[in-house]
């Protein structure tokens, strides 16, 4: 705390305002003391016979114990999932599938808050968030791929698209609920069956998820909810019934995931780790651009893939960005993800906290100089303030690793061409920012910025029908729109 | 008096020139001393292409279909020599027909790969496929000229560049091939042909940091291997592929999304 306040005495505004705090309230959620697995559409004990707790990262508080699967639980339901594919879901007429997951969409925007709450104690998300985007979404990705569950042949014309199989998902812990919708709609649209392994610090919008399933009366084992650690998920991977890997997290295990389906026959796409670039042009509207800033690294911690840790500013504009990005950094609200004031909430696990704090360090040993805006962190919990480093070079580790927590790394740029040389130049190749006012420079910044997603003027922005998925080592395959189905299909030809 | 023939020296095709092998090494085969290529030719192909993808990218679509017509053009025109050297004319025409059909592909991929996407918000949002980057290639042992045109033309004609480890028990059609790409108007590098053992180069060509995707089509047996050493830098792997599709020009295509908020 010392650190913090020293950091206060330089900061470039008084304090920011106080607000009352405006809590939202937990009464809506109502947790189990313990959960099992949900394999055949029943709850069963876990035949590994271990359970772990989940934590609260905002308190520390136990919120409950879910199972952990071994190899003997990923086997039952991966033959649940397709006994269910053999016996009915994949013989079901496509109009009556497409009902069951406007079904399930309806009954999201319904239970909204309830999961809204639930997302953010689990995950420590602020629950502005989780009720303005990632439930909002998730409904809608299941609302989009109902409607497609019954129009594949015109998805695809001549192909003669029939589903894969039985698929195994594993999702991160960033956006539990809206990941397990990305990969659980279209798989579904496209008449196969799923095992989704939750992740391990998140389990519980997943498990209550399966509440959902029961009031839409989905036939049991079309969906399985495998809660547990990586060694479930590897299980889950390589598991010689699984028709379809699909999975979201970081490249290292991304890279196993590719190695351990090797030489098999499996599909996979893969939703891997960024360091987008966000870059700011001397003509950009200043305002827009630093809360596009702020939006692209801030956003749910950091926690994101696509979040645009490295700032590129025009040289001739450095300082007064700078400067404009200080001032609103000390507007941000950390702390109670259940505060609907509260914009940054807490850090998801110690784990991730550790590792935060390590590369922060080390971009302090490189010779980056930090800023923290004034702000007191709750005693109990893990947090992490707002962090924006200056001075960074190419070179230094914040500037190639993704941190994925609330550290900007601002680096500068004279011309496109060496914005875009700087930009490309990094294994990832996920999204990217652009802020300009000239249309021109927009699409020619946007046609040579190697990666899946560009945001123009704008930045974070997702939507079922948008296409999402990254180039180079942040992953193959599409998630969102159209082109997310593909990889859930097979085709005659 | 009866003439002696001047035969031809089959060599590899690199950044558009005809080099040996760097090792010096050569194979019999097909009744000619066949470049043997090493690890290091094939580094060096990498290279090439990785110096070729930019310029042949960024080609409109329009031109860069011109382009590949003008070999259709040249292959034609060599049409009997191709025959000597495949399973005669009818797979001679196969091929030329399939380059063809690829060429015309060019500027209709964005069109039917692409989308305009329905937001539910005041942005416009598009999605185009863009070339994914250098493509490693294992063409099929035979049919040797349709073989490597059916790998070849798909991954090229979105804009990717590609190394081809060519048929080992049947490389001449492919160099013969590398001469008509040669004196056509695809830039050199655009597509590079490797002769030589495919146990090793294959390796090799898989475990390429600088290479985006690989085409194991044509490696036949064990791919394992392969796979693994691919997921080094999460490269894009396709496992099979027969006739011809737009499908298999998608495979080597990125998809991109860009979004812009409307307004006044």
């Amino acid at each position: 705390m010392a650190e913090l306040d020293r950091r206060q005495d330089r900061s470039p505004v008084p304090s920011a305002f106080e607000y009352a705090t405006a809590p939202e309230s937990r009464e809506i959620v109502r947790l189990e003391e313990r959960y099992g697995l949900f394999v055949g559409g029943d709850w069963v004990e876990p035949r590994s016979g271990e359970f772990q707790p989940t934590i609260s990262p905002a308190t520390e508080e136990r919120l409950a114990e879910v199972a952990y699967a071994g190899a003997e639980d990923v086997d039952l339901a991966v033959g649940a999932a397709r006994d269910a594919f053999e016996n009915g879901w994949s013989g079901l007429r496509a109009n009556e599938r497409a009902k069951y997951l406007f079904r399930i969409a309806r009954i999201l925007q319904e239970r909204s808050r309830e999961f809204a709450v639930l997302e953010s104690l689990d995950g420590g998300k602020p629950i502005r968030e989780s009720r303005d985007v990632d439930l909002p979404l998730a409904a809608a990705h299941f609302f989009y791929y109902a409607g497609w569950a019954d129009k594949l042949e015109y998805a695809f014309p001549n192909r003669k698209p029939r589903p894969v199989g039985v698929a195994g998902q594993v999702i991160p812990w960033n956006f539990p609920l809206l990941m397990l919708s990305w990969k659980i709609a279209p798989a579904l649209a496209a008449g196969n069956t799923v095992v989704l392994k939750p992740a391990e610090t998140t389990p519980l919008t997943a498990l209550l998820f399966c509440d959902v399933l029961r009031q839409a009366e989905l036939p049991p084992g079309v969906v399985n909810i495998v809660t547990g650690d990586g060694r479930a998920g590897a299980e889950l991977v390589k598991h010689p019934g699984v028709d379809k890997v699909a999975f979201t997290g970081s490249t290292e295990v991304g890279k196993a995931i590719q190695k351990a389906v090797a030489g098999s026959s499996k599909k996979l796409t893969l939703e891997l780790g960024g360091k987008a670039a966000n870059i700011i042009f001397d003509d950009a509207p200043l305002d827009g651009a630093v809360e596009g800033i702020v939006n692209g690294i801030y956003f749910n911690q950091g926690h994101v893939c696509c979040a645009g840790s490295r700032l590129f500013v025009q040289e001739s504009i450095y300082e007064a960005t700078i400067a404009k990005l200080k001032r609103r950094m000390t507007t941000l609200r950390v702390g109670d993800p259940l505060d609907k004031n509260t914009d940054i909430g807490a850090i998801n696990s110690q784990q991730q906290l550790e590792k935060i704090k390590e590369l922060v360090a080390i971009g302090e040993e490189e010779g980056a100089e930090i800023y923290q805006p004034p702000c007191r962190l709750p005693e109990k919990g893990w947090w992490f303030a707002p962090t924006v480093f200056t001075n960074v070079a190419q070179s230094y580790r914040i500037a190639q690793e993704e941190i994925f927590g609330p550290v900007l790394s601002v680096l500068t740029f004279r011309t496109p061409d060496e914005a875009i040389e700087k930009a490309n130049n990094t294994p990832y190749g996920l999204s990217a920012g652009v802020w300009t006012e000239k249309g021109s420079r927009i699409l020619s910044m946007a046609q040579r910025l190697r990666a899946g997603v560009i945001w123009a003027n704008t930045y974070n922005r997702f939507d079922p029908t948008s296409p999402f998925g990254g180039y180079k080592e942040s992953g193959f395959g599409r998630e969102g729109g159209l082109h997310g189905l593909g990889p859930y299909l097979e085709f005659d030809e | 008096m009866s003439r002696l023939p001047v035969k031809k020296t089959y060599k590899l095709y690199i950044g558009g020139a005809f080099p040996r092998s760097e090792s010096g090494r050569s194979y019999e085969v097909e009744g000619a001393n066949v470049a043997l290529a090493s690890r290091k030719d094939l580094r060096d192909a990498v290279r090439a292409a990785r110096e070729a993808f930019p310029k042949w990218a960024s080609m409109t679509a329009y031109n860069r279909g011109q382009v590949l017509y003008r070999v259709a053009e040249i292959m034609e025109g060599r049409k009997a020599q191709f025959a000597e050297l495949t399973g005669g004319k009818g797979e001679v025409d196969e091929a030329v027909d399939r380059w063809v059909w690829y060429a015309g592909w060019a500027d209709k991929l964005a069109q039917v790969l692409g989308s305009s996407n329905p937001v539910a918000g005041p942005y416009f949002n598009f999605t185009i496929p863009e070339p994914t980057g250098v493509v490693g290639i294992v063409a099929p042992e035979e049919p040797p000229l349709v073989g490597f045109v059916s790998r070849v033309a798909p991954a090229i004609v979105g804009g990717n560049v590609a190394v081809v480890i060519a048929s080992e028990r049947h490389p001449l059609a492919a160099i013969t091939l590398s001469e008509a790409l040669a004196t056509s108007d695809v830039p050199g590098g655009v597509v590079n042909v490797l002769t030589g053992r495919k146990r090793e180069l294959c390796p090799v060509l898989a475990a390429h940091m600088d290479v985006n995707a690989v085409d194991l089509a044509g490696v036949g047996g064990e791919r394992e291997e392969l796979e693994q050493l691919a997921a080094e830098n999460v490269k894009r792997i396709v496992r099979n592929g027969e006739g011809q599709s737009p499908w298999h020009a998608a495979a080597f295509l990125e998809m991109k999304t860009v979004w812009h908020p409307v307004g006044v």
